[in-house]
C-alpha cells in the first residue's frame, strides 16, 4: 500500500521521489522570498512615513488595542505550534494526529481572523479609516495620521488574505490528510503548506510590533 | 533524406491533436509555443501604437490625433511592449522550449505551474484589452502618482490589475526555472558544462522573483489609493510620489535585465555556433550574468535624479551604475574574442548576433551618458533617453530573439526557413532600426522632450527620418512573420543539427518527441566542445 | 533520505519560547527607551523569526541551498529597505533647499 502511494504521487519529469521532494521544497521557499519582496514594498512605505512623521505615528499607534494585539500574536504562534505538530505527526504516520492538528490549525486561523475582524470594526466606528471621515483626536496631523492607518489596513489586509488562503489550504490538506493520502514516504504538501502557514506567522511577528507598538511609553 | 517511416515518427506536435491537449498541455515546449502565438500577437499590437506615434511625429503640428489620445499611444505601447513582450518574451518562449533539452531534464520541475503561467499572462493581457479597448489609460508606463493615483481618468485600474496579474506568470516562470536547473540537470550535466543561454535565463529567474514582487505590491497600493482614496501617495496628506518611484523603479531597473539577460544568452550560443568555437571566457560570461542580476538591483534611483531625491541618493545610484556597465563589457569582450581566429559563417542567426553586438554596446555606452549626473539633467525625459533603451531592448533583445528564434526554428518546428528573404529581413531590420533611432539620439540632446506629441518646427527633419526609418523596421518584422509561417509547410526538412552545433538539444530529432529525449543524456563533454564534436563527426 | 524528526519536547520549548518573547515585547514597549525601542522591538521581532525559521521550518536541518535562499531573500529585503530608505533620510544634508 505504501509503495502504490508513493509511486502514485511520482510525478513524470522527476526520477526519484527524493528529487521531488526536494524540487517542491525549494520551489516553496523560492515562494516565500518573493512573498518577502511582496510586503518589502509595505515595510518600505511604512519606514518612510513613520521615520517622517513619528509623532503622528506614534499617537495613531496608540489607538489600537495592544492587548488584543499581543493575544492575537499569541493565538498565530498557537496555530503555528499545531502546525508543526501537524507535519510531525506525517512524518510519522500519524493519520489521526494529523487531522486533529490540521484543523486545531484551522480553528486558530480563524479566531485570529475573527479578532482582526473585530479590531478593524472598531477602526471603523472610531473614524479611523482613511477618507472623507478620518478623524484622530489630539492631533493637528491629520493628513499624516491617515497614512498610518493606511498603512495599517493594507499590512493587515494583505496579511489577512494570506490567512484566508493559508485555511484554504489547510482544508485541502484536511481532506486528503482524512483520505489517507498522506504517508512517512509522501507528505510533502503538509510541509510544503506548513512553510507557507509559518512564513505568514512570521510576517505578523514584524506587523505586530511595528504597528501596535510605536511610542507606547507614553502611558 | 526522409522516409515515410520517419515522416510518421512521434514528436511533440503530432503526439496529441486538438485544441484541449494544446490548452491543457504540461509539455514545455507546447507551452512555449504557447507563449509565442501570445507574445507575438503582442508585439504587433505594441508595434501598432508605435506606428501611430510615428505618424503624428512626421509634423511639428499635434495633427493626427487629440493630445490626450496621443498620451494613451504611448503608453500602451509601453505598457505592451514592456509587460506584455519583452519581459516574457525569450525566457518564456525560447526559454521554456530549450532550457530542459538543454540540461538533459525530461521537462521543467512544474509543469502545471509553467501552464498556469501562460494563463496568467493571458488573462492578464485580457485585462489590458479591456483598458484599451474601454478607453485606455493615459499615464504613461510608469504610472506615476499622483497624476495615476488621483487625477488621470482613464483606465488606470485595469490596466494595473492586467500587469500585477502578468507580473505573477512572470515570477512563476523564474521559481520553475530555478528549481529546474537546480534540481533537474541530467547526470554530468554540472553548472559549469550547462549552455550560457541556460545560464543567462538562472540568472533572469533570480531576478524575477526577487524584482517582481515589489512591483505588484506597487501596483496594489496604486490600485488601493486610486479606488480607496487612501493617501498613501497623495502629497495633501503627507504622502511622497517619491515613494512611488522608489518601489516602481526598485522593480523597473532590474526588469530591463529581465529583458536584456535572456537575449545575451542567446548571443552566445550564436556566436560560438557560427564561429565553431567555445564560447571564451565561459567562467566569466557565465559569472557575469550573475553579477548583472545582483548590481542590477542597486541602481534604481537613476530613473529619479531630478525627481527630488536626496544628492546623496542621486550620488549612490549614479556611482552603482556605472558597475553594472561592466559585467556587460566582459560580455561583449569574450564574444569578440570568441569572433577571433574562429570559422565564421554568416547565416541569419550570425547577423542578428552580430547587429545586437554593435547595437547593445551603442546602448551600453549610451547608458553611461545618461548615469552622469550632470548629463542626465540635460537629457532626462528626452528623445536621448528613448533612444537608449531602444537601442538595447530592440537593437539589443529583439534583434537576440529573432537571432534565436531563426537559429532554433529547425528544431522547433523541423523545417528551415528560407535563409535569402531571412538574410534580406535581417538587413532591413538593422537598416531600418539605425533609420529610426539614431535621430533620437541627436533629438534628444537637442531638447526635445519625450511624450510631446507636437514640437518645433528645427526637429522635423529629424523626426521625418526616424519615421522613414520605422515604416522599413515595420516591413523587416513582418517578413519573418510570413515566411516562418511559410516554413511550415513548405520549408525544407531539417534534421537534428543542422548548424553543427554543440548542446544537447540538437542531439535529439528534429522536432524533438514528447519526451525529449530517447533515453536520459549521460553528459561528459565540456560545454562548447566542438573538438569533440568534430572528433566525434570525423571518427 | 534521513529525516530529522523533531521531538514534541523541542517544540514546545520554541512555542513557550515566543510567547514569553511575545510578552516581553510588549512589556518593554512600556518602557522608554528613546530611539532604542525600536532596536528593541525589532530585535525581539528577528529572533521569533528566526526561533520559527529553525525550528518550525525546519531551516536548522535544511540544505546549504535552501539557507542560501533564504538568507538571498532577507538580503534582499534589506536592499530594498536601506538603498530606499537613504533617500529620505539624507534629504536635507546638504541644506540646500529641495535637495
Amino acid at each position: 500500500m505504501d509503495s502504490h502511494v508513493e509511486t502514485l504521487a511520482l510525478r513524470e519529469q522527476f526520477e526519484t521521489p527524493t528529487q521531488q521532494k526536494e524540487a517542491s521544497t525549494l520551489g516553496m521557499w523560492i515562494f516565500l522570498v518573493t512573498e518577502i519582496m511582496f510586503f518589502g514594498g509595505m515595510f518600505l512605505a511604512y519606514a518612510v512615513y513613520r521615520h517622517e512623521f513619528s509623532e503622528v505615528f506614534s499617537a495613531a499607534s496608540n489607538t489600537l488595542n495592544v492587548v488584543i494585539g499581543a493575544v492575537n500574536t499569541g493565538v498565530l504562534l498557537c496555530s503555528s505550534y499545531t502546525m508543526v505538530l501537524a507535519v510531525r505527526s506525517a512524518q510519522i504516520g500519524n493519520r489521526k494526529a494529523l487531522i486533529v492538528f490540521l484543523i486545531l490549525t484551522m480553528l486558530f486561523g480563524g479566531v485570529f481572523l475573527g479578532v482582526k475582524a473585530y479590531e478593524w470594526n472598531e477602526k471603523f466606528v472610531e473614524h479611523h479609516v482613511p477618507g472623507p471621515t478620518f478623524h484622530l483626536e489630539g492631533t493637528s496631523m491629520q493628513g499624516q495620521a491617515q497614512l498610518f492607518f493606511s498603512l495599517y489596513f493594507a499590512m493587515t489586509g494583505v496579511h489577512a488574505l494570506h490567512m484566508v488562503v493559508g485555511v484554504g489550504i489547510m482544508l485541502v490538506l484536511l481532506f486528503q490528510a482524512y483520505a489517507g493520502r498522506y504517508t512517512p514516504a509522501y507528505y510533502t504538501p503538509v510541509d510544503v503548506g506548513g512553510l507557507y502557514w509559518h512564513f505568514v506567522d512570521i510576517i505578523w511577528i514584524f506587523l505586530f510590533p511595528l504597528l501596535y507598538l510605536i511610542g507606547r511609553h507614553h502611558h | 533524406m526522409i522516409t515515410a517511416a520517419a515522416q510518421e515518427r512521434e514528436t511533440y506536435l503530432n503526439e496529441s491533436y486538438g485544441i484541449k491537449s494544446w490548452l491543457l498541455t504540461k509539455d514545455h515546449k507546447r507551452i512555449g509555443l504557447l507563449y509565442l502565438g501570445t507574445i507575438t500577437f503582442f508585439f504587433f499590437l505594441g508595434g501598432i501604437f508605435a506606428t501611430l506615434i510615428r505618424l503624428e511625429l512626421l509634423t511639428p503640428k499635434g495633427d493626427l490625433v487629440a493630445p490626450d489620445t496621443y498620451n494613451k499611444l504611448f503608453t500602451l505601447h509601453g505598457v505592451i511592449m514592456v509587460f506584455f513582450f519583452l519581459i516574457p518574451s525569450i525566457p518564456a518562449t525560447l526559454g521554456n522550449f530549450f532550457l530542459p533539452l538543454m540540461i538533459g531534464a525530461k521537462d521543467l520541475a512544474f509543469p502545471r505551474i509553467n501552464l498556469l503561467s501562460w494563463y496568467l499572462l493571458v488573462i492578464g493581457g485580457c485585462f489590458g484589452m479591456y483598458a484599451m479597448l474601454a478607453g485606455g489609460v493615459d499615464t504613461g508606463w510608469t504610472f506615476y502618482v499622483p497624476y495615476s493615483s488621483t487625477y488621470s481618468n482613464t483606465y488606470v485600474i485595469a490596466t494595473g490589475l492586467g500587469i500585477f496579474i502578468a507580473g505573477f506568470s512572470s515570477i512563476l516562470t523564474g521559481l520553475n526555472f530555478i528549481v529546474t536547473v537546480h534540481r533537474m540537470r541530467a547526470p554530468g550535466m554540472t553548472w559549469f558544462r550547462m549552455p550560457l543561454f541556460v545560464w543567462s535565463n538562472y540568472a533572469t529567474a533570480l531576478i524575477q522573483v526577487l524584482g517582481t514582487p515589489v512591483i505588484a505590491i506597487t501596483l496594489v497600493l496604486l490600485i488601493c489609493e486610486r479606488s480607496l482614496h487612501i493617501g498613501i501617495f497623495d502629497p495633501a496628506r503627507g504622502g511622497d510620489p517619491v515613494l512611488f518611484q522608489h518601489l516602481f523603479w526598485f522593480y523597473s531597473h532590474p526588469a530591463v535585465y529581465i529583458m536584456v539577460l535572456p537575449g545575451m544568452g542567446i548571443i552566445s550560443e550564436l556566436v560560438s555556433t557560427f564561429s565553431k568555437k567555445a564560447v571564451f571566457g565561459y567562467r566569466f560570461v557565465a559569472f557575469s550574468s550573475v553579477a548583472i542580476a545582483v548590481l542590477g538591483f542597486l541602481v534604481w534611483g537613476h530613473h529619479m535624479f531630478v525627481s527630488g531625491q536626496s544628492v546623496y541618493a542621486g550620488l549612490a545610484f549614479s556611482f552603482l551604475s556605472y558597475f553594472v556597465a561592466i559585467p556587460s563589457a566582459i560580455k561583449v569582450f569574450n564574444w569578440t574574442a570568441t569572433l577571433y581566429k574562429g570559422s565564421i559563417s554568416y547565416a541569419t542567426p550570425m547577423l542578428y548576433a552580430f547587429g545586437f553586438i554593435g547595437l547593445f554596446t551603442m546602448g551600453g555606452l549610451t547608458g553611461l551618458f545618461v548615469a552622469c549626473l550632470g548629463i542626465n539633467v540635460h537629457v532626462h525625459d528626452t528623445y536621448f533617453v528613448i533612444a537608449h533603451f531602444h537601442y538595447i531592448m530592440v537593437g539589443g533583445t529583439l534583434m537576440a530573439y529573432l537571432g534565436g528564434l531563426h537559429y532554433w526554428w529547425p528544431k522547433i518546428s523541423g523545417r528551415m526557413y528560407p535563409e535569402g528573404f531571412a538574410k534580406l529581413s535581417a538587413l532591413t531590420v538593422y537598416l531600418g532600426f539605425n533609420l529610426t533611432f539614431f535621430p533620437q539620439f541627436i533629438l534628444g540632446y537637442l531638447g526635445m522632450p519625450r511624450r510631446y506629441w507636437q514640437y518645433p518646427d528645427e526637429f522635423q527633419v529629424l523626426h521625418v527620418m526616424s519615421t522613414a526609418g520605422a515604416s522599413v523596421l515595420a516591413v523587416g518584422y513582418l517578413m519573418p512573420l510570413i515566411y516562418f509561417v511559410w516554413s511550415l509547410r513548405y520549408g525544407a526538412i531539417a534534421g537534428p543539427n543542422p548548424w553543427g552545433a554543440t548542446g544537447l538539444e540538437w542531439q535529439t530529432a528534429s522536432p524533438p518527441p514528447a519526451h525529449n529525449f530517447e533515453e536520459t543524456p549521460i553528459v561528459t563533454t565540456e560545454a562548447y566542445d566542438y573538438a569533440a564534436l568534430e572528433a566525434a563527426r570525423v571518427g | 533520505m534521513t529525516e530529522h524528526i523533531d521531538s514534541i519536547k523541542t517544540y514546545t520549548i520554541v512555542f513557550v519560547l515566543l510567547l514569553l518573547l511575545t510578552l516581553a515585547t510588549t512589556v518593554t514597549a512600556t518602557i522608554d527607551l528613546r530611539s532604542f525601542n525600536v532596536v528593541v522591538a525589532l530585535s525581539i521581532a528577528v529572533v521569533k523569526m528566526l526561533l520559527v525559521a529553525l525550528f518550525f521550518m525546519h531551516l536548522r536541518h535544511s540544505s546549504i541551498l535552501t539557507k542560501v535562499v533564504v538568507g538571498g531573500g532577507l538580503l534582499w529585503l534589506g536592499i530594498l529597505l536601506l538603498l530606499g530608505l537613504s533617500d529620505f533620510v539624507s534629504r536635507g544634508w546638504l541644506r540646500v533647499p529641495g535637495k
